[in-house]
């Protein structure tokens, strides 16, 4: 009776039920798969934002109750001393980054637009040992600084900007050789039919059009060399003095930061942190006003 | 009748001037470099004249008794290195897939930019942070939790320190983050986009597109990010030397004490003298040879295989 009733079964849609039911099984297990694994990138999202915002976090709560008028205005006093402030150290980083930058924004930028006009092999060894030096160990660095002007002239601010100007050098290179090469070479080529010497298409072609480029990257290596600490613990030694010359030995913030954190006084680890602070703020400042500054003269262009 | 413009060529230096010039100073910077290299040899070649090339690999470390074995300190740089890496490249990665491709586009840019500055905070306030905030967090918590959860792989026998081998790692980590974060952000978005839409259309999930496209595609500047990361643990001294405890023995877990090259060049840089000295120095060149190696084989992988991903700038 029900075998009259009852339709043949058909292969052909037996076998497409199949294939669909396959289909939706592998999609529910693919998409099932996919919900998972970004999931962990979610979640590694959060595990790297968490200490990165802690440690901004800490660094401005511990370090604001520092600042005061002192702070920024006083040479530090041994522990105990009320009264105490950075001010020396703040001297000391800043006369070492500038005598740094002096030397090596001008030397890095000359070499950065002779790696941009140039292609050959003494051209590629350059280029090569320069990347290779944005990357070697910044305490060898000090090592250098120590053999080089330490040995021959005694600790000194001068031994720190060597050694902070030695490892600014090579981002500056290539930072000027990147921005120089971004120049179109139409520009380069309507200058040079006009009859302009070389030095005076670099000088007004070349390099004003890479100005952004060449700001940022000189900025970039700027805040890089503010915060380098190992080879100032091995050249400039610390002065708990206020120190202009940087022919003496001079304080530096980031030197100060490494030998107060480990004090057992809670007033100088208070000082540290109020360092770090600064430092920090300095750093990051220079870091947004680069890529604002940039951005800025790039519209100014257009 | 308009004022005369001054002469473009007044102040230019004739083309041969111009071009010395560039040579010059393209000379002097090769030159710092050889300088660089030649110093540091040959301060620490007496170390080498006197204890041959076995004190490299030497386990104790004990300047009074003329012993100056290295291998305490390679051991911890390479460890600490190690952890960090572990940790970064997982969570870098998967930070920087999420950051190019599953953050609403409206947070994106405040995030990426936010990740690429903290790649500019210094060192020693990484290190001030690590010693004071969270080492004590380390002893207290983290370290008496792994423990009890990880002990019977025997990493972790010993008292709770604080200052260890593993928080070392963990500085490292956090500090090398944004770095591996920044580049493989980078790298990913360059990938086409006419991959990527081919493979959705073949009704791939995101997931699937991400791992058979995208990672593949990126794949040289993640490894080039990886190893520059890897370079910049090597050679981290401030921060490691402010939270690894300093201790010359080789660490026999990952809660003891341990020391690095750089820190053992940082703490004992200003007693030594003599034979001492020249050690420390060549525990310089040591160092200075590895990062040099790691450096190499990152440019070496990214300029070798064909795909530079579009050339991501890779300085730092």
């Amino acid at each position: 009776m029900t075998s009259v009733l009852e339709v043949p079964v058909d292969p052909i849609v037996e076998r497409r039920r199949a294939v669909q039911a396959a289909a939706t099984a592998s999609l529910g297990r693919r998409k099932l798969g996919s919900r998972v694994a970004l999931g962990v990138c979610w979640l590694f999202l959060v595990i790297a934002v968490i200490p990165l915002v802690a440690l901004v976090f800490y660094v401005t709560a511990k370090g604001l109750p520092a600042w005061n008028a002192e702070f920024f205005t006083h040479s530090t006093t041994p522990e105990g001393v009320p009264g105490g402030g950075v001010w020396n150290a703040i001297v000391g980083t800043a006369v070492i980054t500038v005598v740094a930058t002096a030397v090596a924004v001008p030397l890095g930028l000359l070499c950065g637009l002779f790696l941009a006009e140039s292609d050959g092999r003494t051209a590629d060894a350059l280029r090569f040992t320069a990347d290779v030096m944005t990357g070697i160990p910044s305490i060898t660095v000090g090592i250098f600084g120590y053999i080089a002007i330490v040995r021959n002239f005694g600790y000194s601010g001068f031994a720190g900007a060597f050694a902070v100007g030695f490892i600014m050098l090579p981002v500056i290179i290539r930072a000027g050789e990147t921005a120089f090469r971004g120049v179109p070479r139409s520009l380069n080529e309507a200058a040079m039919a006009l009859g302009a010497r070389r030095a005076t298409i670099a000088r007004k072609v070349v390099v004003p059009t890479a100005l952004p480029g060449v700001i940022t990257g000189a900025l970039l290596a700027i805040a890089r060399g503010l915060g380098e600490t190992a080879p100032l613990l091995l050249t400039i030694f610390g002065n708990q003095y206020l120190q202009w010359n940087p022919t003496k030995p001079m304080a530096a913030l980031p030197t100060l930061i490494y030998s107060y954190s480990s004090q057992p006084y809670a007033d100088l680890v208070q000082v540290a942190w109020g360092a770090a602070l600064l430092l920090m703020a300095v750093v990051l400042v220079l870091s947004i006003g680069s890529r604002l500054l940039a951005a800025y003269l790039r519209k100014e262009r257009r | 009748m308009p004022r005369q413009t001054r002469r473009g060529g007044r102040w230019s230096l004739p083309d041969n001037g111009y071009r010395g010039l560039l040579a010059v100073t393209a000379i002097l910077f090769g030159a710092l470099a050889v300088w660089f290299l030649v110093a540091i040899v040959l301060q620490a070649k007496p170390a080498f004249a006197t204890l041959g090339f076995g004190w490299i690999f030497g386990r104790v470390w004990n300047p009074s008794h003329g012993l100056y074995g290295l291998l305490p300190f390679i051991l911890g740089t390479l460890e600490s290195t190690a952890i960090a890496v572990a940790l970064a490249f997982p969570i870098g990665l998967g930070t920087a897939i999420a950051l190019a491709f599953l953050v609403p586009s409206r947070v994106r840019p405040v995030l990426s930019t936010t990740v690429e500055l903290l790649a500019a905070v210094p060192s020693v306030v990484y290190g001030l942070w690590g010693l004071i905030v969270l080492a004590p967090i380390f002893r207290d918590t983290v370290e008496p939790f792994l423990t009890s959860v990880l002990g019977w792989t025997g990493l972790f026998n010993g008292p709770n320190n604080g200052p260890s081998l593993l928080l070392a790692g963990v500085i490292l980590f956090i500090m090398i983050l944004p770095t591996m974060v920044a580049i493989s952000r980078d790298v990913l978005i360059v990938v086409p986009v006419e991959q990527v839409e081919g493979a959705m259309a073949l009704g791939a999930t995101r997931w699937q597109v991400l791992r058979k496209v995208v990672l593949p595609g990126a794949r040289t500047g993640i490894l080039g990010a990886f190893t520059l990361a890897t370079g910049r643990a090597l050679g981290e001294t401030v921060a490691v030397a402010m939270v690894i405890g300093n201790s010359p023995y080789i660490a026999h877990s990952l809660k003891s004490s341990a020391a690095t090259i750089p820190s053992l060049i940082v703490n004992n840089f200003g007693e030594s003298t003599g034979t001492q000295l020249s050690a420390i120095f060549g525990a310089g060149l040591v160092l200075l040879v590895i990062g040099i190696l790691v450096n190499s084989a990152a440019r070496w992988l990214v300029w070798s295989t064909g795909n530079d991903s579009a050339g991501v700038e890779l300085g730092r």
